[in-house]
């Protein structure tokens, strides 16, 4: 009984601090969108609209619950909460720090790749049930889009677990350090290809552009959703604002490190804050900072880049990425097999793929800047206008 | 294996009657139609079958309102045949009203004119680029393009009095003047503009997705586009180089130099998608150039010469056309002589050519193309059913 009442309050500010999350992420995300297009975004609603989601959220209660005619009504209500539902349950094991998690699953990333499957059943549940052509079309994208791309994220994870010999997120997490080295991403080539594949599926999954097609407002009139309103509306969107932090937090855990601060060695260090709870809460916030630098590229590239078609979509997903999937799952195999961990070869590798990294990342410096010098753009770094 | 969309529409001819396919509607109240126009898609999975396309949806009887007018009073009218190069349909009906009446236009209010009509024509291929990128997806190209869209209408509340529909032009002349702080303004605006496109250029042009998107879709040759009577950029697209201002020689055109841009194939075949997106941006950057050659021309002057009060045409009829945002812009006026308004005033439009072509190109497409094709065609559903 005590263990069922500790779940179930676990549960609840589980999903206080997630809707809380992907609330405040509506706003940076819309305030961001503000400043890539030259306006402000909202700003009216507390500080610098800082609680702009609370008044959005409240007129989406009050809103009239409508069921259009001649939908299924049960499946018209149900698939909302089956996408929210699949969202939330992935969060269950993920690692925020080095023992802030709901729970240690063995099976941890399984887990997270069968519940996402949930949130398929909702679109398509919703797009057929809505009795609307361009939602069922919709709906029929987003199933055809997600199962596909299912394969790829699932042989990039493989990859992960293959170095890390376990299916367990905290096990992954503890078995990278703290410095860019010891990461997974930049362990071997075939992790660092491993990234992108898992980074961009994981884009299609969740429904983003370049992949946003399912929704696809400028085509079908916003896909499965079209006949949704009020608060269900609302639960399709806090549902992709909180895949945000998932697909964040996954890429985070997976390939950077996590919230590894190298614990065990920090607290054996003389230092003054060795206090394991002040280590604790510094891994989270390291693992916080990491994570938002993924969702802010994931809101970037939203507000960037054109959609694809699906055909595109398909032709990205089976003839480029499953390949190249199943390619670096076998030079993994081969990796793990001839460079044991720690050898001469691995560390080089590794040092050599961070040099390579850092370089891609100044290069890309260079390149923005050099473009603005070109068009002469002003940039403008204070987020508060 | 790329099946392309020639190989669709032969597996369509074949499997005519599969009876697996769905009826939608897209408009009139859809995103990406531009105002309100219709189409009735049959679609079987994600291709178009058949596509109907269905205007009318925002007559408004201007020729007809026309046929109940003085001269003169049916100027504001104009502005709203293509409420997005309002400048372009003014000057187009006063030339057609002037040259049948033989009434004088001074030199200064012709430059003004132009002035205001190459103004005009960045601002309608501003929305024209922007809502192309917006209907791929694209949000941020779209705002940037209105923002610039934006400065322009700074400059045309200045030159005109008014931001949108400017009724700027008067029969014999405009209705303002300007002050040489005017064009000091304008030439700033102008070096930032040529920046901007760069930017645009760099943001959304050259987007790998951009292209995959627009390349070798709804590819019109240029045989085609003269049997469908397209004019204008969507014309010149497909390669062919007519430009209604270096042929007809009206305004001063004529004492400026500047190039026919035409689709080149870029990325992929001449006539794509990409060439006329490809043509508007190039023709800004042509209109740029114009705009500073009219400011080293212009000088002082009267401009508004005398016309009648109670203008008669002479009896016959007159068909004048300019080259508008859109294409050719025709105003086909005829007169009986005896009234104060015209017998008949039929406008023709590049829009509304430019919709013959849907449900022959649509065939085979997908959703997605549907858009892409009917964005690129930069179609406004005011000007198709005026």
């Amino acid at each position: 009984m005590n263990q069922l009442a500790y779940m179930i309050i676990l549960a609840v500010i589980y999903l206080g601090v997630i809707v809380v999350t992907a609330g405040v992420l509506t706003v940076v995300e819309r305030r961001i969108a503000g400043r890539m297009q030259s306006r402000i975004g909202p700003n009216r609603v507390g500080p610098q609209g800082a609680v702009q989601w609370i008044a959005d959220a409240l007129k989406a209660l009050q809103k009239e619950d409508i069921i259009p005619d001649q939908v299924h009504p049960f499946l018209f209500k149900i698939a909302p909460y089956l996408v929210f539902m699949g969202v939330f349950l992935t969060l269950v094991p993920i690692p925020f720090g080095a023992y802030a998690f709901m729970e240690d699953l063995d099976v941890g990333i399984y887990y997270v790749l069968a519940t996402a499957s949930f949130v398929v059943i909702g679109f398509m549940i919703g797009g057929w049930a809505s009795n609307n052509k361009w939602s069922l079309l919709g709906g029929m994208r987003s199933a055809a889009q997600m199962i596909s791309y299912e394969i790829p994220t699932a042989l990039a994870i493989v990859v992960i677990i293959l170095m890390a010999g376990s299916l367990n997120l905290n096990k992954i997490v503890q078995a990278q350090g703290a410095l860019p080295h010891e990461w997974y991403i930049f362990r071997n080539p075939f992790a660092f290809i491993a990234f992108f594949i898992f980074f961009i599926s994981a884009l299609a999954e969740g429904n983003r552009v370049p992949f946003d097609i399912p929704e696809a407002e400028s085509e079908l009139v916003s896909g499965y959703n079209t006949e949704y309103s009020g608060i269900r509306f609302l639960l399709f969107f806090l549902a992709e604002w909180a895949n945000l932090v998932v697909i964040g937090a996954l890429v985070t855990v997976l390939f950077f490190g996590g919230g590894n601060l190298g614990f065990e060695y920090l607290v054996q260090l003389p230092l003054p804050g060795r206090d394991p709870m002040k280590i604790e809460i510094l891994g989270f916030l390291w693992f916080c900072f990491k994570t938002s630098i993924f969702v802010f590229i994931i809101i970037w590239l939203r507000w960037t880049l054109p959609r694809v078609r699906i055909d595109q979509l398909m032709d990205i997903c089976w003839k480029y990425m499953v390949p190249i999937g199943f390619f670096i799952v076998m030079g993994t195999v081969l990796w793990v097999y001839f460079v044991p961990d720690n050898s001469q070869v691995d560390f080089i590798t590794r040092i050599v793929m961070t040099a390579i990294s850092t370089w891609i990342l100044i290069y890309f410096v260079y390149r923005v800047y050099r473009n603005l010098k070109i068009t002469k753009a002003k940039i403008h770094l204070n987020p508060f206008l | 294996m790329n099946i392309t969309q020639e190989d669709i529409r032969s597996r369509i001819e074949i499997n005519s009657i599969s009876g697996n396919e769905i009826e939608v509607n897209m408009g009139p109240h859809h995103p990406s139609t531009h105002g309100v126009i219709r189409f009735i898609l049959h679609l079987d999975g994600e291709i178009v079958v058949r596509a109907t396309p269905d205007v009318g949806y925002l007559h408004r009887s201007i020729e007809k309102i026309a046929e109940k007018l003085p001269y003169s009073a049916f100027m504001p009218y104009t502005d709203r045949v293509d409420y997005v190069a309002p400048v372009n349909c003014n000057v187009g009906y006063a030339l057609a009203v002037e040259t049948m009446g033989n009434l004088e236009v001074p030199e200064r209010a012709t430059w003004l004119r132009m002035l205001g009509m190459e103004l005009t024509r960045i601002a309608s291929h501003l929305l024209g680029v922007g809502a192309l990128t917006v209907d791929l997806g694209a949000y941020t190209p779209f705002v940037h393009a209105l923002r610039e869209r934006e400065y322009i209408f700074d400059l045309m509340e200045i030159l005109t009095g008014t931001r949108m529909n400017n009724n700027y032009v008067r029969l014999g002349g405009v209705c303002q003047n300007v002050n040489d702080d005017f064009f000091e303004k304008l030439s700033k605006y102008l070096d930032h503009f040529v920046l901007f496109l760069d930017e645009f250029e760099r943001l959304i042009g050259l987007n790998k997705i951009f292209i995959e998107r627009l390349k070798g879709i709804g590819v019109v040759k240029a045989e085609e586009a003269i049997h469908f009577s397209l004019s204008g950029p969507n014309l010149r697209g497909s390669g062919v180089q007519i430009d209604l201002r270096k042929t007809d020689n009206y305004c001063f055109y004529d004492q400026l130099a500047f190039d026919v841009v035409v689709g080149k194939g870029k990325f992929g075949v001449v006539g794509d998608s990409y060439d006329r997106y490809d043509v508007r941006i190039e023709e800004m950057k042509q209109s740029e150039k114009l705009l500073r050659q009219i400011l080293s021309k212009i000088k002082e002057g009267e401009i508004q010469a005398k016309i009648p009060k109670k203008l008669i045409l002479p009896e016959g009829e007159l068909y004048h056309r300019t080259e508008a945002p859109r294409g050719e812009l025709g105003f086909h006026i005829i007169s009986d002589g005896k009234s104060l308004t015209p017998y008949r005033v039929k406008i023709r439009t590049g829009s509304f050519t430019a919709m013959t072509t849907l449900s022959d190109k649509l065939k085979g497409m997908m959703v997605a193309d549907v858009i892409a094709y009917f964005a690129s065609l930069d179609v406004v559903a005011p000007e198709v059913d005026r």
